[in-house]
């Protein structure tokens, strides 16, 4: 063993984010609980906590975005981040797997008690039409996997106007689709608490609701970045990471809007009519 | 411990060794060393063992005779409040062994020590992400012991809802805090798990050095690597379970209340599809701990490698599709049962070719008996009675008769307590010395055992005598007939524990004044890479990686 590494692994140099990270991560969810039981303090630990875990994020990447510039990121080491990536959305689909779970149990096998009466949708819920807002929602998320495909292509062949254009489209559509899902939300003929149609409805919707934002987060991180000059043909794992998350917010969405939207308001029958 | 690390920087033979250039909090808060974070992960778990062992001594104390006497005493003679704070000790115990003492032991702190050298590796694919799993776990531990001490049910404090935490109990029943705590402790720790789990994926798959190919690498990263697949796929599970939990408590949602549509069997299916992953995610990694010792103390290669390794991956999918054997007296339907009782039993196949390959690697070998071999030769008789009992549990028509009896808490102990307890201990005298620079001391490592194995035994095969008497789980009190096997047991807690203080003691007089340990103490059958570098080994190991591309590592 010479002076130094002879192998491409990246060997990192000690860090504070993990511990401020998770000492956040403490201030945020005893700050919550605290919060939903009534006590006046638990609001501001748990803001506290929200910002140090967002500085967190913040901090840590800004390294891992300064380390792949400085080249750390070797060929092997972008291997790394892939297997990462991916490993992780598996994780996020076993996540809405427990919705889906949530879901089914209740839509395939409606319970027969008061608050359903053994159909599904359940007796006095008018479920959401899926064949207007959430039919051009699944447009809008189709399109913008386009975009976002439109994008790398630009990128992968040094185009950068193009990069900036597929993105900023890209970013555009997720605003859009987000906006209508909380008109919809507004609109819904249905609450979140009392009957297991808008538990479900509402948590997995939520949480996926909730990817597209973060989605949109990462895509604008990497149109910022854009904009700075990083990114080339040959290397930018940043930029498919996102594009692959982006993906897979899509692919989640068609499936609730097959079953939740489609399938669980009986191919719109039982929906409330939005016009006349 | 932080004398006996510095031990290596003592050591001429260290080449390249720049751990005097971290200060204390850049070496042990800000760490970014795969080694580093494995000792991190020891000494927690080491300490939450203490605290969930201790949890257990106030129980065994309080069964010792029947009434109540103990728990008492901390409620000032409140009986009912005293039945709470049962709940709550079972509670504690459960979650602290299994998420802060088994799991950071074998897989925080085993496999970040072992994985990387065995594959021939300078750390984990992510170092940096590493620390954040091992301070999410702190975080974890943090929250569940705050939540013993904020109210729970009306008048009482702490979440008493079994590790479990099955509603209604855990929504209406616990209406304070102390559960939303524990909900989140579980998040933490499930979140530092499943960064985890994707660290070493991305480790073992990328790493090897060349030549190490799967077919060639050692049992104990194939256990690892099966591990972190079964907690990718189930943690996300339970988190998104006790998240509905979180929402029908304070939100008003009813994933969990009939009132509403909900359905409270619909949590405990969610809960055990990740349950049941889980005690394989606690056996797998000891699995591959005791191949790897039972083959160095035979100085034979481990008998049939390619049947061990995917044994564990058989082990590792079947446990997907085996979870409803927990739920047998929830009602489900007869046709239902038979698949979860059959699925079941076939997981004892897989286990089986384990067991007899363990035996048929130690069949004609030049057999030692140092302190880790007794731990794997106890390892191997004491899960074998657990996963026996489990085969007889599996049978959805016997556990009517046996569920939620001292029977299954029999069971469990045998794999647990007496499994991947054993096999914590086994790795931990095995590498001792690889990990610290220091020999452990053989008598008390001896003694240490022997204390443990009467002990264990005396606590826990008399449960199944006591749940076969239909003694049920989770109570603090029981009839007069049954004080007998109660008293015994709880001497064999007294026992185990005077075992422990040997244990403590062993580590400490090692630590101060232990012999220096050689690089390879077990002789030629050790042939795994750790015993090829220093004791400690390097603060980076493999700066020039290993080539097997043109002789085969030994496995």
């Amino acid at each position: 063993m010479a002076a130094g590494k002879t192998h491409d692994f990246h060997i990192l140099p000690p860090s504070p984010w993990p511990i401020v990270g998770s000492v956040s991560a403490i201030l945020m969810t005893t700050g919550f609980v605290f919060w939903w039981h009534d006590e006046a303090w638990g609001k501001w630990v748990a803001m506290l906590g929200v910002l140090g875990v967002l500085f967190t994020m913040f901090s840590w990447w800004t390294d891992v975005r300064n380390e792949a510039n400085a080249g750390f990121h070797t060929p092997v080491v972008q291997l790394h981040h892939r297997y990462g990536m991916l490993l992780f959305i598996a994780s996020e689909v076993m996540f809405f797997v427990a919705w889906f779970w949530a879901f089914f149990n209740a839509a395939l096998y409606p319970p027969a008690g008061e608050a359903v009466g053994g159909t599904w949708p359940p007796k006095g819920i008018e479920p959401l039409d899926p064949f207007v807002y959430p039919l051009l929602n699944t447009l809008i998320l189709l399109l913008s996997g386009t975009t976002i495909t439109w994008a790398h292509h630009a990128l992968i062949h040094g185009d950068r106007k193009g990069l900036k254009q597929g993105l900023w489209l890209t970013i555009g559509l997720g605003v859009l689709f987000t906006a209508l899902q909380a008109y919809e939300y507004a609109h819904a003929e249905f609450g979140f608490s009392g009957n297991i149609y808008g538990a479900t409805f509402f948590m997995a919707t939520g949480f996926h609701g909730f990817h597209v934002i973060v989605g949109t987060i990462f895509l604008a991180v990497c149109l910022w970045r854009a904009y700075l000059g990083d990114f080339t043909p040959r290397q930018h794992f940043g930029f498919e990471a996102a594009a692959w998350y982006w993906h897979f917010v899509d692919v989640v969405w068609l499936f609730l809007f097959l079953s939740i939207y489609i399938w669980g308001s009986d191919f719109g029958r039982a929906a409330a009519p939005y016009f006349g | 411990m932080a004398t006996t690390f510095d031990a290596h920087t003592e050591a001429a033979h260290a080449p390249h060794d720049d751990t005097h250039r971290l200060s204390f909090a850049e070496r042990w808060l800000f760490s970014t060393n795969h080694k580093d974070i494995g000792t991190l992960y020891l000494i927690f778990a080491v300490v939450a063992g203490v605290v969930g062992g201790v949890l257990s001594g106030f129980m065994r104390w309080e069964l010792a005779e029947p009434g109540m006497q103990v728990l008492p005493w901390f409620t000032q003679g409140n009986i009912d409040q005293a039945y709470h704070l049962w709940n709550v000790f079972i509670t504690a115990h459960g979650l602290i062994m299994v998420f802060f003492m088994v799991m950071p032991a074998l897989i925080g702190g085993f496999a970040n020590w072992f994985v990387p050298i065995m594959i021939g590796a300078p750390d984990m694919a992510f170092p940096r992400m590493n620390n954040i799993s091992f301070w999410l776990t702190v975080a974890g531990f943090v929250l569940l012991c705050l939540s013993m001490f904020v109210p729970g049910p009306p008048g009482g404090n702490g979440a008493g809802t079994g590790w479990t935490v099955y509603p209604p109990l855990s929504t209406s029943g616990h209406p304070g805090p102390a559960v939303d705590l524990a909900i989140f402790s579980l998040h933490l720790a499930g979140a530092g798990s499943i960064l985890g789990a994707i660290n070493f994926i991305t480790t073992i798959f990328n790493m090897r050095a060349p030549g190490m190919t799967l077919h060639r690498m050692p049992l104990f990263a194939w256990s690892i690597l099966v591990t972190a697949f079964l907690l990718l796929l189930s943690l996300p599970v339970l988190a998104g379970a006790i998240t509905m939990l979180l929402t029908d408590r304070n939100f008003g949602t009813t994933f969990f209340d009939p009132a509403g549509g909900g359905d409270p069997l619909l949590y405990q299916h969610l809960f055990w599809f990740f349950g049941h992953p889980e005690v394989y995610i606690m056996i797998l990694p000891a699995f591959g701990i005791i191949s790897h010792i039972v083959s160095t103390f035979s100085r034979k290669p481990v008998f049939g490698y390619l049947a061990m390794a995917y044994a564990m991956v058989a082990i590792g999918f079947v446990g997907f599709i085996v979870w409803a054997h927990h739920m047998f007296t929830s009602g489900l339907s007869v046709n239902t049962k038979m698949y979860f009782t059959a699925a079941t039993m076939i997981i004892a196949v897989p286990t089986g070719i384990k067991i007899f390959s363990w035996i048929a690697t130690m069949w004609g070998g030049s057999l030692r008996f140092p302190t880790p071999m007794l731990w794997a030769v106890g390892f191997i008789f004491m899960f074998t009675i657990g996963g026996v009992t489990g085969v007889l549990l599996a049978n959805g028509g016997l556990d009517t008769y046996m569920h939620d009896t001292y029977y299954v808490v029999a069971h469990f102990h045998y794999v647990l307590s007496l499994g991947a307890t054993f096999a914590i201990f086994a790795g931990f005298y095995y590498w001792f010395g690889k990990m610290t620079g220091r020999e452990y001391n053989e008598f008390l490592g001896k003694v240490h055992f022997w204390l443990f194995f009467v002990g264990t035994n005396l606590i826990f095969f008399p449960m199944h005598f006591l749940g076969q008497q239909g003694m049920p789980r989770r109570y603090p009190d029981y009839p007069e007939a049954m004080a007998g096997w109660n008293e015994v047991a709880s001497w064999g807690y007294v026992v185990t524990a005077a075992g422990m203080v040997v244990f403590f003691l062993n580590v400490a007089a090692s630590l101060l004044a232990g012999r220096r340990a050689a690089a390879n103490p077990w002789g030629e059958g050790a042939t795994t890479l750790e015993w090829t570098l220093s004791s400690p080994p390097p603060f980076h190991q493999f700066e020039t990686l290993p080539d097997f591309t043109r002789r085969a590592p030994a496995h």
